[in-house]
Parts: C-alpha cells; structure tokens; sequence
C-alpha cells in the first residue's frame, strides 16, 4: 500500500532557541534579522523608486510603477523554479521536505503572479488606456496563473498526504515547461500581428533608474525567502499537527477496543 | 486620474497584499505552534 | 512495452466499441457545440467564417475533456485499476496504451467534426497536407496531456472540475498553435503554418515525457 514519503528531519534555518513555555511563532533568530534587512531595503526601495530617481522622459511618473512590478515579476518566477524544482525532487526523492517546500512556493508564486497582473493593469491603464491587452506579457503571465490555480486546487484534494503530494508534484513539475511553452508560442503569436501603439515599450533606462530596479529585485528575493521561510515552517507544523490529531484518534479507538 | 495616483494605487496594491499575507502566515504559524508539544517546536 | 500498449489500448478500443458512449455522447454533445456556435456568432456576418478554425479546435478540446473522462471512469467504476497493478503492466505501457485509445478516438472526433464544418459552416477546405499534419500532432499533444491529467484526477471526488482546470490551460498553446496553422492551411498561404507544427511537436514531446515519468508515480501512490 502507501507509505509514507521519507521524513528528512530538516524543519528549517536558524538555530534551536531554548524551549519554555512563552508563545511562539515561526521565528528564529535568522528570519528575525532577514527580515528587518526586508524591511530596511523596501524602506530605501520607497525612498529610490518614489522621490530620488528622476521621472521617465517618455513614460512620465509612471515608471515609477516599474520599480514595484518587474521586483514582483522577478520573484514570481523565482518562486515558480522553486516549485518545479521542489515538484522534481518530491517524485525523485520522495522526500516530504520537498513537497512542504514546492507547496509553499507554488502559493507565494500564485500571489506574485496575481501582483504581476494587478500592477502590469495598473500600468497600462495610463499607458495604453486601457486595463488590458493581449500582448504577450499580459497573456502569458494570464495563463500562468491559471496554471498556478490547477495547482493549489490539487493540493487542496482532500485525500492523504502521499498521493496528494505525488499529484502536486507530477503538475508542478510541469510549470516551468508550460511557462516556457507559453511564452514562446504567445510572444510569437503577438508578434505576428504588431500594434506600434500596443508594443510594450522597454524604456530605455539607465543610472539611477536602472540601479533602482535591479534594488527592487534584490529586495524582491530577498522579501521571497523570508516568506517562503515561514510559509514552509507553517506547512511543517501544520503537517506535524495532522500527525499528532491522527496519532491522538487511534490511541482513542484502541482504548476503546482494549475497554469494550 | 493622474499619473501619481495610478502609482500609488500601484505601490499600495503591493504594500497590503504583501503585508497581508505576511500577517495571515505569521498569525496562522503562532496558532499552529500553540497546537503543538513544546519539543516539537525546533528552531523556535 | 510497446506491445503492452497495443494492448491496453485495443482494451480500452474495445470497451468503446461495445458500450458506444463516444458515438452516442461524444459526438452529439460536438454537433450540440457547433449549433450553439452558430447561435452565438450569427452566420449572416462572416463573423462565423473568420473564426471557424479556432472555433473547431475549442470543440475539439472540449470533446477531448469528454474522451478523457470517459476513459477514467471506465476502469474507476469496477475497481480495474488494482487488477491493472496486479497484472504487472508497466506503468508506461499502460500510459501510452491509453493515450493511443484517446489519441484514436480523438481523431475520430476530428474528423466527424470537420465535416460538421464544411456542412454547417460552408468551410473550403485546403492545404490537406498541413491540416492532417496538424491533427495528427496536436492529437499526440492532446492525449499526452490529457491522459496524464486524467490518471491524476482519477480517484478524487473532484475530478470533474478538476480535470478542466489542469487539462485547458495547459492546452492552451496548443490551441494557439492548431489555430494558426489552421487558418494558414485554409487561408492559401501555409507557409505560415508550419512553423506551428513545430511547437506542437514539441509540446507532444514534453507530455510523453512527463506521462512516462509521472504514470508511474501517480499509479503507485494514488
């Protein structure tokens, strides 16, 4: 029958603190300062992208929305390797970790994605005039999310925790390939039919702008790795509580058989 | 409305969803560690 | 493994044959589509002309969702799955003895859909080398996906709402591909259209491999 994946006994970062009886949360020493250096960087992000960097010459002050919607495009797909890698080694090692560790990343994946949506409409209404086009981007990252939707569905089947991994992991692993597939056939598809007036104008940036954006990446990753950070060890955790729950019921029925 | 605006409607779409969602696990992480025997919480 | 393949798949041919839920269901429920297609697109104003290859492919996808819960629900029903384990069929010749069931039935479907066209929309048909080629590979393509999809949904309680929203994304491009080269093949210049026989090939090609790899996964822990 089933078994159970291989529990590879690696919960998370950070060193164990001491235990007592105080609240706790999902924080160690090393998210703690992770994520004050988020914090710090996003800080100096605002400052960069909203006040010190100059207006685009073409775009005007909506460049600005750049500074936020190609970070969150940037860890969006960061997020989506993770997946498939993490998808990859769950079929090919069995590991539990993997699974906890694609699940995770296949959520945060979805709500970067859906910011990537959100802000790429926000830009385009006073660029193009419109809230959407069906150029490639907008297309593309379109179908991804409703890549990353059959994804969390299957994660959400109700069955047990080995098949559902297995199943998770058999569409995860296919993200990445979709993703490719779909930008390449869309990206071309679009080109095909060239609209001047739709073309997704890459502004020509440099200087402060361009360091700004490259900032607004790395804050980007590092902001995904803080949360993915916590987001796995909530999943840890709440797998570990599924545990007990199961252990704790068949205690109470072997009681009950052992009674009666 | 101006282009500031569609820029703070941006910035500010992102603020709160991230903030939110950072809220929501770190909230959901106190919750489920309550749950949990006191030596079964590793890196805490 | 090949042979095993024939196999299943002249198992699950078989099934078909006698039970006639594809010709009975399936191929209604694709004149039902192509009706309602006229209805919504109002034939008088070349809306319906201009857009009759894409509305054929998405028939055609719709169809496939049919075929492939069709295939599923045959062997859910009397606990076939665990004689399959048992009769110690590799788990890949078993995935692509099903998909040629479904790649079979599919094509089957094309065709009965096509001349649904030409009847009821008036299409010309042309470029016959370019359109066969695209039905045949976007076929593979289709019942890849669809047969690996299937296996996983097979078993859930959800598997009916499920299915879609894995199966169409994911064919996505493959409806974009058959669009395109099908309008090339009818429009005179199918120069165009092979370039997207290409992306459909390798679209085939990521499936099977996939299938290969995740049949297997998903039959022993499911």
């Amino acid at each position: 029958m089933t078994t159970r994946l291989t529990n590879t006994d690696r919960p998370g970062d950070g060193p164990p603190a001491a235990v007592d009886g105080g609240p706790h949360s999902t924080a160690s020493p090393a998210t703690r300062v992770l994520g004050v250096l988020v914090l710090v960087a996003s800080g100096v992000l605002a400052v960069l992208g909203l006040v010190a960097s100059p207006a685009d010459t073409e775009l005007g002050e909506t460049v600005r929305l750049l500074y936020v919607h190609v970070p969150v495009v940037a860890a969006a797909y960061l997020a989506i390797v993770i997946t498939t890698v993490g998808s990859v080694a769950v079929l090919w090692k069995r590991s539990q970790w993997w699974d906890l560790v694609a699940g995770s990343a296949a959520e945060l994946a979805t709500l970067l994605t859906a910011l990537t949506l959100v802000t790429g409409m926000i830009w385009g209404r006073p660029t193009w005039g419109v809230f959407w086009v069906w150029d490639a981007r907008l297309t593309s990252t379109a179908v991804l999310f409703l890549l990353l939707l059959g994804y969390l569905a299957v994660r959400r089947t109700t069955t047990d925790q080995v098949s559902r991994a297995t199943r998770s992991a058999v569409v995860g692993m296919l993200l990445l390939p979709n993703v490719v597939i779909v930008n390449r056939s869309v990206e071309w598809w679009r080109s095909l039919h060239q609209d001047p007036t739709l073309i997704t104008l890459d502004p020509k940036i440099d200087g402060l702008q361009l360091f700004t954006l490259v900032f607004g990446i790395a804050t980007a990753t590092l902001l995904l790795v803080w949360l993915l950070i916590h987001r796995f060890r909530v999943a840890w955790m709440a797998q570990r509580v599924e545990a007990h729950e199961l252990d704790d019921a068949i205690a109470v029925r072997r009681a009950e058989a052992v009674g009666s | 409305m101006s282009q500031w605006g569609y820029v703070a409607a941006g910035w500010l779409v992102v603020v709160v969803a991230v903030v939110g969602y950072a809220t929501a696990v770190l909230r959901r992480g106190r919750a489920l560690s309550r749950r949990l025997p006191p030596e079964e919480r590793r890196w805490l | 493994m090949l042979r095993e393949a024939t196999l299943v798949a002249r198992k699950d041919l078989r099934v078909e044959l006698r039970s006639r839920v594809t010709t009975n269901q399936v191929v209604p429920f694709a004149l039902v589509v192509l009706v309602l297609f006229a209805f919504a697109l109002d034939p008088d104003r070349g809306v319906l002309e201009r857009a009759t290859p894409g509305l054929y492919w998405v028939a055609v996808l719709f169809c496939a969702l049919l075929a492939v819960q069709r295939a599923f629900a045959v062997e859910a029903a009397d606990g076939i799955r665990d004689a399959l384990r048992l009769t110690g069929i590799e788990p890949a010749g078993l995935y692509l003895g099903k998909a040629l069931a479904v790649a079979v039935q599919l094509l089957v479907l094309e065709v009965l859909l096509g001349l649904g066209v030409v009847v009821l929309y008036d299409t010309a048909l042309g470029g016959w080398g370019l359109l066969i080629a695209t039905c045949l590979v976007a076929t593979a393509g289709i019942a890849a996906a669809g047969t690996l999809f299937g296996v996983l949904a097979a078993g859930l309680r959800v598997r009916e709402t499920l299915l879609p929203l894995l199966l169409l994304p994911a064919l996505a491009p493959v409806l974009l591909a058959t669009t395109r080269a099908s309008e090339a093949a009818l429009g005179d210049d199918t120069a165009e259209g092979w370039p997207w026989l290409g992306l459909l090939g390798v679209f085939a090609l990521v499936y099977l491999t996939a299938g290969l790899i995740g049949f297997g996964a998903l039959m022993e822990d499911t």
